[in-house]
């Protein structure tokens, strides 16, 4: 499709703005004023419709197909959430409101939202309390992380290592290096479990903490999680918890009650707002009591006379991680979501989310090779290292699945599974749409056997074949250039 | 309500096959003594029930007031094609374009957005995007600590305080020399900023326009930055770019800024969208997500996420940022925004911005008591001083039903009776009339 540029006609636009109702002044002098104008696209508002609305149609999304990427929770999401967030009181509140004198009242329906928020989270994971201030997943572990590093300042003490598996989310080692740990990697054992003599011999009075994700990116619970978090604490560490896979166990476990001291969740996975093709997502972390003080400002508070407000002074809080309260949008459609669901919506979704993904596991572990046991939670880790005599890659796979109208699920993650396929079908999805899913992988591991080459071209009936990811990494055009 | 389909019969189906008899089965694994220990949550409610509910608290806000409250964050109009075409569920409901195949529509759109910002910032290259304006802030800065190899940087005051004390959170472990210079008659100090300058500096940030609403020319100090071996830092204010001159006309090294003036609404502070751009030579240390284009087998124009190498799914611990999404939705309200209102358009709506704030300007001037700081021009934000407390005015003002600037005194000591006011195009002649009367009546009561 040609770029919205390319679709420039000179002297065409897409809207009308008011007439100036004002006298008009000299200008600027032109030492401030840039050059020549911006060159964006000349284009009528059909244009405009038109453009993106076919570009719309060359996406795979939730709404138009089943889309069981691992790690990534691609729950349906209900559309009245969205008529919600954008009801003119919520989304055209200015956020400095709030911070003049008297303004709190202002905004008395938005904080309600927030605390409201907080309480029910915490009440979901077994934590104190909560900030729906991190913007997504990664910036609520960077946040975690720095609560933890603050928590260890005040006690005066200098940790200088945290300790995280190898099968982690790579986001967890990147938010330990940044916030300014040493990171130290613990293997994985023969049973997918995190190797405890390794962990054991990796835990000392210098470890700050360790970073878990609980059922672990393989799709397993590790029973003996409640050891590792006893050995932690044993030794001064905090617990951190990955609430990227919160969708396996809710109301059948708390991260509290197992002993962990931080945790973010993803409220675009478990909670059901749209992933928007990447973001915006919302990262709200929670805390057990001792780390609440170093929480991020400000804190929702509610008065005794039933009001809320927001409270500054916290001066061991560790500062502002973002501009104001948090994605906001993003909070409102979760809290809806909670509310929506209540405790049986809640409990159901994990056990469904459990229940589909074991049997998508039980239907294909003939095919390929389940990375480790043969039951998961709300995920599971095949691989396609069967199929490697053939020159089959867990990639043509894929790309033959995107051909039957399924976006794939996670592919080569996590790292130390072999042609690792990461499925995660969710509570939403009926079973026939997982029927024919299942088809399809098994029609794929056949066609493996019979034709590798009709895998090796696919996809075909996409806008575009397989794509040369090289030239684009070795030659970099990231953007259009007018000719 | 829980979105389920599987019906009692098809659960039995499925549990037969896995060859378990219930579900509680499959949570075997996790021990007795770990089971909640209290999971107090309401019961559902149905979907009219939590509307007519959130809808209650949505009018316990305050939305009906004219709104003259900018600090970085702007009241502008959004056209009604952002919403219809941001909201289609094939972009709303889609994830990061793992599979480029499937994702086309996407990886266009960011590379178009991408396109968008280089040219409203006159620079290279431009990720997919980032959370917000702070936090791009701090990603620029961490850039330009990798870049040079040192630790000190150098902060003009009239940064957002906002993104300043975000900047001094995030590096608080990392050993990072902050060294704040003084706003003088509004402007970034030359003297001070150059004092400081040296060959431990890493980088020099400012804003344009600051938070005080003055607009500046950093040519001359980005020209001595660079005769240091230092990076030049920009925030700016995207619409502001329509006519203002470019970071990368002044030779700044990286451009950031809060996009939320691009289409997006302001909802309590997010989501928001935080842009970066860079020189060229820069790219490779950018964080985030880079859309690039390349060709398929039969030499077909596609699109891929690219330069992946830097990221933390292939670096772990070594990437340039933990960042693992973008803000793609917003990104793509700005790039219609951008589409709908063109290349007139956009610098239309930059001189219409300005020429309301210079007659609010002048207007508010005639007010007796007040005075609007000229030291500095400006384009829709900028300073008055009242002859009262501003916390108290506001006050006053909000029970005339303006919301009528931000106190100055919140963020900055000394500054307790100074007012910033901002005026966007929403704003009629009428509104700012009003406005100037109302503060007039409100300063004599």
């Amino acid at each position: 499709m040609q770029l919205i540029f390319e679709k420039s006609r000179p002297g065409r636009n897409g809207i009308k703005l008011p007439e100036i109702d004002v006298p008009i002044t000299s200008g600027l002098a032109e030492k401030y004023c840039r050059k020549q104008a911006a060159c964006l696209p000349e284009v009528s508002e059909l244009d405009v419709v038109r453009h993106f609305s076919n570009l719309s149609r060359l996406n795979f999304s939730v709404d138009t197909n089943f889309y069981p990427l691992g790690s990534c929770t691609m729950k349906y999401n209900p559309k009245f959430t969205e008529k919600i967030a954008a009801l003119e009181g919520f989304c055209g509140l200015h956020p400095l409101l709030p911070q003049l004198l008297g303004g709190g009242m202002l905004a008395q329906g938005s904080l309600e939202v927030l605390y409201n928020t907080e309480r029910l989270l915490s009440e979901i994971t077994g934590m104190s309390a909560f900030t729906t201030q991190p913007l997504a997943g990664a910036h609520g572990e960077l946040t975690g992380v720095m609560l933890i590093a603050a928590y260890h300042k005040h006690n005066g003490e200098l940790r200088k290592y945290v300790i995280i598996p190898d099968s982690a989310h790579g986001t967890n080692p990147a938010s330990a290096a940044i916030a300014g740990y040493k990171v130290v990697v613990i293997p994985t054992d023969k049973d997918g479990f995190l190797d405890m003599q390794a962990y054991k011999q990796a835990l000392n009075q210098e470890t700050a903490a360790v970073m878990l994700t609980c059922p672990d990116t393989l799709g397993i619970f590790n029973p003996k999680i409640k050891e590792i978090a006893d050995l932690a604490h044993a030794v001064g560490a905090l617990m951190y918890y990955d609430g990227a896979n919160l969708n396996a166990i809710l109301g059948k476990a708390r991260p509290g009650d197992i002993g962990f001291d931080v945790i973010h969740l993803n409220l675009h996975k478990t909670f059901a707002t749209p992933h928007g093709g990447g973001g915006p997502g919302a990262g709200p972390v929670g805390v057990c009591e001792k780390l609440v003080d170093f929480l991020p400002i400000s804190r929702v508070i509610r008065r005794s006379d039933g009001t809320f407000a927001l409270d500054y002074h916290k001066h061991k809080s560790i500062g502002y991680i973002a501009p104001f309260y948090g994605n906001f949008g993003v909070i409102l459609k979760a809290y809806a979501y909670i509310l929506s669901l209540g405790k049986s919506g809640l409990i159901e979704a994990s056990e469904n989310a459990v229940l589909s993904a074991n049997y998508c596991l039980s239907r294909l572990k003939d095919y390929y090779a389940p990375a480790y046991g043969k039951s998961c939670m709300h995920e599971c880790v095949l691989s396609a290292a069967g199929l490697l005599e053939q020159g089959v890659h867990a990639l043509d796979i894929a790309k033959y699945l995107i051909d039957k109208g399924f976006h794939p699920p996670t592919i080569y993650f996590p790292m130390i599974v072999k042609e690792a396929m990461m499925i995660e079908p969710t509570e939403t999805e009926s079973k026939e749409t997982l029927d024919a899913f299942i088809e399809a992988m098994i029609e794929a591991a056949l066609l493996a056997k019979t034709n590798p080459e009709a895998l090796h071209l696919a996809p075909l009936s996409m806008p575009v074949k397989r794509l040369d990811e090289t030239r684009a990494a070795r030659e970099p055009n990231l953007r259009w250039q007018q000719k | 309500m829980n979105y389920i389909s599987h019906t009692e019969l098809e659960k039995k189906q499925m549990l037969k096959v896995i060859g378990v008899s219930g579900v509680d089965h499959l949570f075997k694994h996790i021990p007795k003594e770990l089971r909640p220990k209290s999971f107090n949550i309401p019961e559902g409610k149905s979907e009219f029930e939590v509307v007519e509910y959130l809808k209650l608290l949505s009018r316990k806000n305050a939305t009906d007031l004219t709104d003259f409250v900018g600090g970085g964050f702007y009241d502008h109009y959004i056209p009604a094609a952002v919403d219809a075409l941001a909201g289609r569920s094939e972009f709303y409901t889609a994830y990061t374009p793992y599979q480029p195949e499937c994702s086309q529509g996407w990886l266009q759109a960011i590379y178009e957005y991408q396109t968008v910002i280089c040219e409203l910032t006159g620079l290279d290259v431009s990720n997919a995007s980032l959370y917000d304006g702070g936090t791009a802030l701090y990603e620029a800065a961490m850039m330009a600590v990798r870049l040079s190899g040192r630790k000190k940087i150098i902060v003009d005051s009239g940064v957002s305080l906002i993104y300043r004390t975000m900047l001094y959170a995030y590096t608080s472990n990392l050993s990072i020399e902050f060294v704040e210079t003084p706003v003088v008659h509004g402007q970034a100090c030359r003297e001070d900023i150059y004092k400081h300058l040296d060959d431990n500096t890493a980088a020099v940030i400012v804003q344009n326009p600051n938070f005080f609403g003055a607009v500046d020319d950093f040519s001359d100090i980005v020209e001595r930055v660079h005769k240091c071996g230092a990076l030049a830092i920009s925030s700016v204010y995207p619409v502001s770019l329509g006519m203002l001159k470019t970071p990368g006309e002044m030779g700044i090294d990286i451009a950031t800024g809060e996009g939320q003036s691009l289409g997006i609404a302001l909802s309590f502070g997010g989501p928001y969208l935080g842009f970066i751009a860079v020189k060229k030579e820069y790219m490779r240390q950018l964080p985030g997500r880079i859309v690039g284009a390349t060709v398929d087998k039969d030499n077909k124009r596609g699109f891929v996420l690219t330069l992946q190498v830097r990221e933390q799914h292939i670096r772990r611990e070594r990437a340039t940022s933990n960042i693992c999404s973008n803000e793609a939705l917003c990104a793509l309200r700005a790039l219609i925004y951008a589409s709908l209102l063109g290349k007139a358009g956009f610098a239309e709506l930059a001189e219409l911005n300005y020429q309301k704030a210079e007659f609010a300007k002048a207007t508010l001037d005639k007010v007796s008591g007040v005075k609007v700081k000229r030291s500095a021009p400006t384009f829709n934000e900028f300073t008055v001083c009242l002859p009262k407390n501003a916390d108290e005015v506001v006050c006053k003002m909000i029970n005339k039903g303006f919301a009528c600037g931000f106190p100055l005194g919140r963020f900055y000591k000394g500054l307790d009776n100074y007012l910033l006011v901002a005026v966007t195009e929403k704003r009629t002649k009428e509104e700012i009339v009003q406005f100037a009367n109302s503060l007039e009546a409100a300063l004599c009561s």
